[in-house]
């Protein structure tokens, strides 16, 4: 079986460094497992974060090679036999300890946008949503909370003073979910030009990129929310939207090639 | 740690666990108005039931005007081999579709009819397409709405903690003690109601679904506290997972699969399930191919697919298939959807099932079988409680979802749990606060209790060079594997018995080395202890039961007996042993009898 070298980072705020582990790995292994093994047999207080190893809870996130992923979905036969590949922790975020990152940040922000807003019933009682309709929004709810798209934006990740007032990708879909929600009938203008900061992004689609679930962030979710701000938030073209579906209106549109 | 401070936080109710079951209790329990903390051993929105992936079972008759609650408490009492506790059953099939349309209030997306309302699903063991569902990721849209629900409601979220005993004034709940998993510092809670919503107990196993979370806390919990613990004896191994590469054994493969028209093969491509339909289930199942086949477009005139019975049936269908050397090439046997269904369908209604193997297994679903296998997936068993309060038998200690026991008897029908979650979960946060209230004054947490469990849990950085957790681990894995899996034998239990007798005493010398901060080693040294007290409970329940029912099979006592038909297994700690006792279930009323045993 194939023998690597980890080159895993280990520290904690005050300082660390990287330390090799030679591991051997067996069929169909990922980085996380490697990671289990190097704590298994070489170092127990190892630090890393997972949960389902299956791609689905967004614990793992971590730079391998430089490259944020997720390492329970990073196979080891991406790598040549004997290659060193380096695992460290997501470097937007302090650091914990070793692979884990302090990324309370996301939740603070989490915090901030504001809720569904449900609309009354139908007559019967009963809410009624297209699939159409819900195709969309459905698409940001796949997020699994992973950071990554958090974690590479440049906007968190080397502007201090302006991250402040910056939701950030992950947050950024959230919002244009709860927007392309057909039941929720609250306006976020001002929430999203102001304490969402969405004039900062420059689109640069480095989180599409990187996300994990294949969420198109920018074409989907970041530019219909800029399209609104450049609408200057239209009172009329918001209320068709929400109340006649989406095709009537510029923010719904279909910017993919899916 | 007699002069190491602590911090202390105090609430009217606390919740340990923050997936479907904790968070739904939170929320309930801040909606009574009394103050509530919420406490996660990982990060909000990471608890396993992100995992769930098939659907919420509740009769809402969008898909099936003929479907109700007295099908669906039918359909889950059969299921669990009437063992269940029949009003949690009852009130589950009763309160399911209010809690699912609670959740699309709250924001969740689900997939929807032609009429714009919830779809639904088919499912092995349920009689109507029932499973409100997104996709195969129905989980995560449950855990996320709670989540950004609970946010705004006010409650204390603390993240990355763990508990390790509960606390108590007198006979009843105090608090409860742990430490933060970032920093290793201590923390007490001071509570006047408990809610254990901990999940189950499947790290005990080496091949499980259950994510590293799963280490029997809340039974265990409850078991040092002096409350009973039910059923441990029953647990589910879910029969599709993946069995090849052996790196992701064990990873679920939905039961939406079978739902969605999949079927189960041997090596020689016969549909083996027609053989193995048990008596009780011939009236409500095709027994021959065509049948089944024309099932899948009328389901009105036909009766349906033995690839859709529960699950502990079709779990020992494929071992005995493997075992009769007719399996797929790594152990398991085939899964074939793409022979019914167009790539497109595929890729929409299971897109996690798609990227799972496309990824990991390099297999493309649209194109070739899976190949599947049995694995520890659940655990039926669990803390004792009342049905309407889930009030365990200690005063202020409330159990939720499947930490606690009872709802499922001896085998849990899928989609069950996440509705299970939801009822469950309000009725605990409900009642927890409603107690909460009334108890009067200032309960008191003491403090010779703090440093006895202080000490204790920092006992392994005594021992560096101590014993192995993460090799204590590993061997009861391959124990519990090995001797207390879906087929059980009265010797096999014994040597397990022992082996873990065996495990415990090397569990006392567990060493952990480096500092507290964050450290995997010592937080396994310590969940190695409520491990080893399950696996114990799980394999002792399984000793006594000499009959085979649900996912208790034991090869010596083959057939259900129906003398074991009423009673309960119950298991409680007095004076540092596990004891063990067998009580009468609960009577169920004749009407509801009447709707149990009425043919399909
Ligand atoms: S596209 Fe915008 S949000 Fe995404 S990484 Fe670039 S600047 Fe950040
Ligand atoms: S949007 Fe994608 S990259 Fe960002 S947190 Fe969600 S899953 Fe991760
Ligand atoms: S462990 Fe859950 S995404 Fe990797």
């Amino acid at each position: 079986m194939p023998t690597y070298t980890m080159r895993v980072f280990r520290g904690d705020p005050g300082g660390g460094e990287f330390k090799d582990y030679r591991v051997e790995t067996g069929e169909g292994m990922v980085v996380l497992d490697v990671i289990h093994r190097i704590q298994a047999t070489q170092a127990p207080d190892l630090a890393c974060r997972w949960n389902c190893k299956a791609g689905k809870c967004g614990s793992c996130s971590a730079e391998v090679n430089g490259q944020p992923r997720l390492m329970c979905m990073t196979r080891m036969n991406l790598f040549a036999d004997g290659e060193t590949v380096s695992v460290a922790p997501i470097r937007t975020f302090p650091i914990i300890r070793d692979l884990v990152a302090d990324v309370s940040y996301n939740f603070e922000k989490a915090k901030q946008v504001p809720p569904l807003r449900l609309r009354p019933p139908d007559p019967d009682g009963k809410y009624r949503m297209m699939q159409e309709d819900v195709d969309r929004p459905q698409e940001f709810h796949k997020c699994i909370e992973c950071f990554l798209c958090q974690d590479v934006c440049h906007v968190i990740r080397d502007h201090e003073d302006k991250k402040r007032a910056f939701a950030g990708p992950r947050f950024f879909i959230k919002i244009a979910g709860l927007d392309m929600h057909p039941l929720d009938t609250r306006d976020r203008s001002a929430f999203i030009k102001d304490q969402a900061g969405v004039g900062l992004c420059n689109i640069t689609k480095c989180c599409t990129e990187v996300c994990p679930e294949h969420i198109h962030i920018t074409d989907n979710g970041i530019i219909p929310l800029k399209e609104r701000m450049a609408d200057g938030f239209d009172p009329i073209v918001w209320l068709l939207r929400k109340f006649r579906g989406k095709s009537t209106s510029r923010i719904g549109r279909d910017r993919t090639s899916r | 740690m007699a002069n190491e401070s602590y911090e202390t936080h105090e609430h009217d109710v606390l919740v340990i666990g923050a997936g479907g079951a904790g968070l739904r209790a939170a929320i309930e329990a801040a909606a009574q108005g009394v103050s509530v903390g919420l406490v996660c051993k990982s990060l909000l929105g990471k608890a396993h039931t992100v995992m769930a992936e098939g659907g919420i079972a509740a009769a809402m008759g969008n898909v099936w005007p003929e479907d109700n609650w007295q099908v669906h408490f039918r359909d889950t009492m059969r299921g669990g081999r009437m063992v269940n506790n029949w009003r949690m059953a009852q009130l589950h099939a009763q309160e399911a579709p209010e809690r699912v349309l609670e959740l699309e209030r709250w924001g969740a997306l689900f997939d929807r009819t032609k009429d714009g309302l919830i779809s639904q699903r088919d499912f092995g063991g349920h009689r109507y397409a029932r499973l409100a569902h997104v996709g195969d990721r129905t989980g995560l849209e449950m855990i996320r709405t709670l989540q950004y629900h609970g946010i705004h409601q006010g409650i204390d979220v603390y993240m990355e903690c763990k508990v390790e005993r509960l606390m108590k004034d007198g006979d009843r709940i105090s608090g409860a003690f742990g430490y933060w998993r970032d920093t290793g510092k201590f923390v007490l809670f001071k509570a006047k109601a408990v809610v254990l919503a901990t999940g189950g107990i499947g790290k005990a196993w080496k091949i499980t679904s259950n994510s590293w979370e799963y280490t029997g806390d809340g039974q265990s919990l409850a078991l040092w506290a002096g409350a009973d613990l039910i059923d441990m004896e029953f647990v589910q191994f879910h029969p599709t997972h993946m069995v090849w590469p052996p790196s992701v054994a064990g990873l679920l493969v939905t039961e939406g699969v079978r739902g969605d028209g999949g079927t189960l093969k041997n090596k020689d491509g016969e549909r083996f399930m027609f053989n193995y339909i048990p008596e009780y289930y011939k009236g409500e199942t095709a027994d021959n191919i065509e049948e089944a086949e024309r099932w899948y477009t009328d389901k009105k005139n036909n009766r349906r697919t033995p690839d859709l019975l529960p699950r502990d049936m079709v779990a020992r269908a494929i071992r005995a298939e493997v075992k009769a050397g007719r399996g797929s090439p790594h152990g398991g046997v085939f899964l074939d959807i793409c022979t019914r269904r167009p790539a497109d369908y595929i890729r929409k209604r299971l897109p996690s099932m798609y990227h799972q193997f496309k990824e990991l297994a390099d297999v493309d679903i649209t194109k070739e079988p899976m190949e599947v296998g049995p694995a520890q997936h659940y655990v039926m068993g669990g803390v004792r409680v009342d049905a309407d309060s889930t009030a365990a038998t200690v005063p202020g200690l409330c159990a939720a979802g499947e930490a606690a026991g009872g709802m499922h008897g001896s085998n849990r029908l899928g989609g069950n749990s996440l509705s299970d979650l939801l009822v469950f979960g309000r009725r605990a946060g409900l009642y927890a606060a409603l107690y909460a209230k009334n108890v009067g004054g200032r309960l008191s947490v003491d403090a010779g209790q703090v440093e006895a469990v202080a000490r204790e849990t920092l006992e392994p950085f005594d021992r560096p060079a101590g014993e192995n957790p993460y090799a204590i681990q590993a061997e009861l894995q391959e124990t519990m594997q090995n001797l207390v899996g879906i087929i059980r034998t009265e010797a096999e239990l014994k040597e397990a018995l022992k082996k873990i007798e065996a495990l415990k005493a090397r569990a006392k010398n567990v060493g952990a080395g480096g500092g507290r901060t964050y450290n995997p080693g010592w937080h396994t040294a310590l969940d190695v202890r409520s491990l080893l007290t399950v696996a114990e409970c799980c394999a002792m329940a399984a000793l006594e039961r000499t009959e085979s029912r649900g996912g208790h099979t034991r090869d010596d006592h083959p057939y259900s007996d129906d003398t074991w038909g009423t009673v309960n297994v119950v298991l409680s700690e007095r004076g540092g042993g596990i004891s063990l006792r067998r009580e009468p279930l609960p009577k169920m009323p004749d009407e509801l009898n009447a709707l149990v045993q009425e043919k399909a």
